[in-house]
């Protein structure tokens, strides 16, 4: 298995629950799409054409203060699981990894890995820069991965147009090739039923929502993540500032709705989390998609204030590492499929009984009223 | 992604769900979707890329223009429009030049605009872009030429103003 020790904070400081508005935003992602002016793009690149941008682009990122130290990873020379933890991990996307059993990797596939920036050199493009910071951080965010693309564009010729701006592999990330997306938990808004108007009217103002893993995955756990759909005819700051404005709304509403179930559905919502609560603490198999439940109940309650057991960062942890690649990790092996869920109904109670006991145990009793 | 009900077919629809107070998104094919009653409104084929992408094939008949205009190589990469369909993926940079007209008119349907505004690009240290090639007037000439051709009424004339504003 690849070490991800080498990774200072194993890749993932965007877990930490530490940004603005950690409560409601899990992290906030910013990508760019660039290609190599003198490269073909990938659906037209042979193994040979992917090893040369690869070189190309290692080379130049070698002497960037954005990833000259970077840690590198050939996701072709890399087993299913590593590949898997690092998909898990936000680090690469599913095309880039094909986490899937039985999945091909591209030839020449590759990750550079830095702090909180990464480049995925011959995905969809030869070059996908990311940052990805904890909470609701657009600004930061954006001012990271804007820095690392000068940098790299001082070095590598980028393919641009003169009226389309940065071409890119499909006509949907062509112009600024930004993709700005905040993910997002919104259980209130789910519960009270007002989700879907929300999420209509977000598309119908240029935004799109995705599930935990981006294009393609699932909703899970009531995290949705937001984003720009387009990507030409409007300025980088433009298309940040429209997200943020309706992110923020959006977190207005969630506030607004989980304080009338708070009003209104008191005993309901208590016992709602608190078992949620129960379940993860006791129970002895939990699937992917029960865990991603219970955790948005815990993480309504935790942010409620109704739980005062556990930390944001713990449940942003779990996440993660209730993956079935983490689990793996944890034993060293690889498990199997039936064994999957018994392990991370083990896991689970062991980060929370540790959680609860570094807390003090008077921490796990519900508030209670007079 | 496959269809959820079928488990056969390509997902073309994505339908988020609330069961309980859960949020969950299924993905499901045009024929399960009319089965289950559910307006494909979403479905790729409506989208601006599906719906371009699915006009580009429409033609059956192998002499109409269209057809042979599928065919048609870009001089760079080789990459015909047909890949393109196929795909989904442009082969390279200069399939941007070699398939302007259809390429703008997608990119307006995408976006509803052709315009880059947004950060240019100053070429490498050891390279830099020569000249101001946005606001070059023979760039903006250019354009121009290309957007009239290609019958873009609306963008000709945003073209023309700035071409009077640069001059």
């Amino acid at each position: 298995m690849i070490d991800l020790s080498l990774l200072p904070d194993g890749g993932m400081a965007w877990l930490e629950a530490s940004g603005p508005g950690s409560h409601l935003v899990v992290s906030t992602r910013v990508r760019l799409a660039r290609n190599l002016d003198r490269h073909r793009f990938i659906t037209r690149t042979d193994p040979m054409e992917r090893e040369a941008i690869l070189t190309e682009v290692e080379r130049a990122a070698d002497s960037t203060a954005g990833l000259g130290r970077a840690v590198k990873f050939r996701l072709d020379r890399l087993d299913l699981v590593d590949r898997q933890l690092l998909h898990e991990r936000h680090l690469v996307s599913r095309e880039l990894a094909a986490p899937e059993t039985g999945g091909r990797v591209r030839p020449g596939a590759g990750l550079l890995v830095q702090d909180r920036a990464s480049v995925m050199v011959n995905e969809e493009d030869h070059l996908r820069l990311q940052a990805l910071r904890s909470g609701f951080a657009l600004e930061a965010t954006w001012g990271h991965v804007s820095t690392l693309d000068t940098e790299l564009g001082q070095r590598l010729a980028f393919a641009f147009h003169s009226e389309f701006g940065y071409l890119t592999s499909c006509p949907t990330n062509v112009g600024t090739g930004l993709r700005a997306s905040v993910l997002v938990h919104l259980p209130g808004l789910v519960l009270t039923k007002e989700i879907n108007k929300i999420l209509q009217g977000l598309t119908q103002v240029g935004l799109t929502f995705r599930g935990l893993y981006g294009e393609g995955s699932e909703v899970v756990g009531n995290l949705f993540q937001l984003s720009n759909q387009t990507t030409l005819g409007k300025t980088e700051r433009e298309l940040l500032d429209h997200l943020g404005k309706l992110v923020r709304q959006v977190m207005e509403y969630e506030e607004r709705a989980r304080q009338i179930l708070l009003r209104d559905a008191t005993a309901i919502l208590e016992d709602k989390v608190w078992r949620a609560f129960g379940l993860l603490r006791y129970a002895r198999t939990l699937s992917f998609e029960e865990t991603m439940n219970l955790l948005s109940g815990v993480r309504l309650g935790v942010g409620l204030g109704l739980i005062p057991s556990v930390g944001m960062y713990t449940l942003n942890k779990l996440l993660v590492f209730t993956q079935p690649a983490h689990l793996a990790a944890a034993q060293g092996r690889v498990l199997a499929d039936e064994e999957v869920p018994v392990r991370r109904a083990a896991y689970v109670r062991q980060v929370l009984e540790a959680e609860v006991g570094r807390r003090g145990p008077s921490a796990e009793s519900p508030p209670t009223q007079g | 992604m496959k269809c959820n009900a079928c488990g056969e077919r390509d997902g073309v629809v994505s339908l988020t769900q609330i069961v309980e107070g859960d949020v969950r998104t299924v993905s499901l094919c045009a024929k399960c979707a009319a089965e289950k009653g559910i307006e494909t409104g979403i479905g790729l084929a409506d989208t601006p890329l599906g719906g371009f992408l699915a006009a580009l094939g429409e033609s059956a008949d192998p002499d109409a223009p269209l057809a042979t205009a599928l065919e048609a190589g870009c001089p760079a990469c080789g990459a015909t429009l047909r890949d393109f369909r196929d795909t989904g993926r442009v082969g390279c940079a200069e399939c941007y030049q070699a398939f302007d007209a259809p390429l703008r008119e997608l990119l307006r349907r995408l976006h509803g605009s052709t315009h880059h505004t947004g950060m240019r690009y100053h070429g490498t240290e050891a390279a830099p872009a020569v000249g101001a090639p946005d606001g070059g007037t023979r760039e903006l000439r250019e354009q121009l030429r290309r957007a009239i051709e290609a019958e873009h009424f609306e963008l000709a004339a945003e073209l023309r103003d700035r071409l009077r504003d640069h001059e």
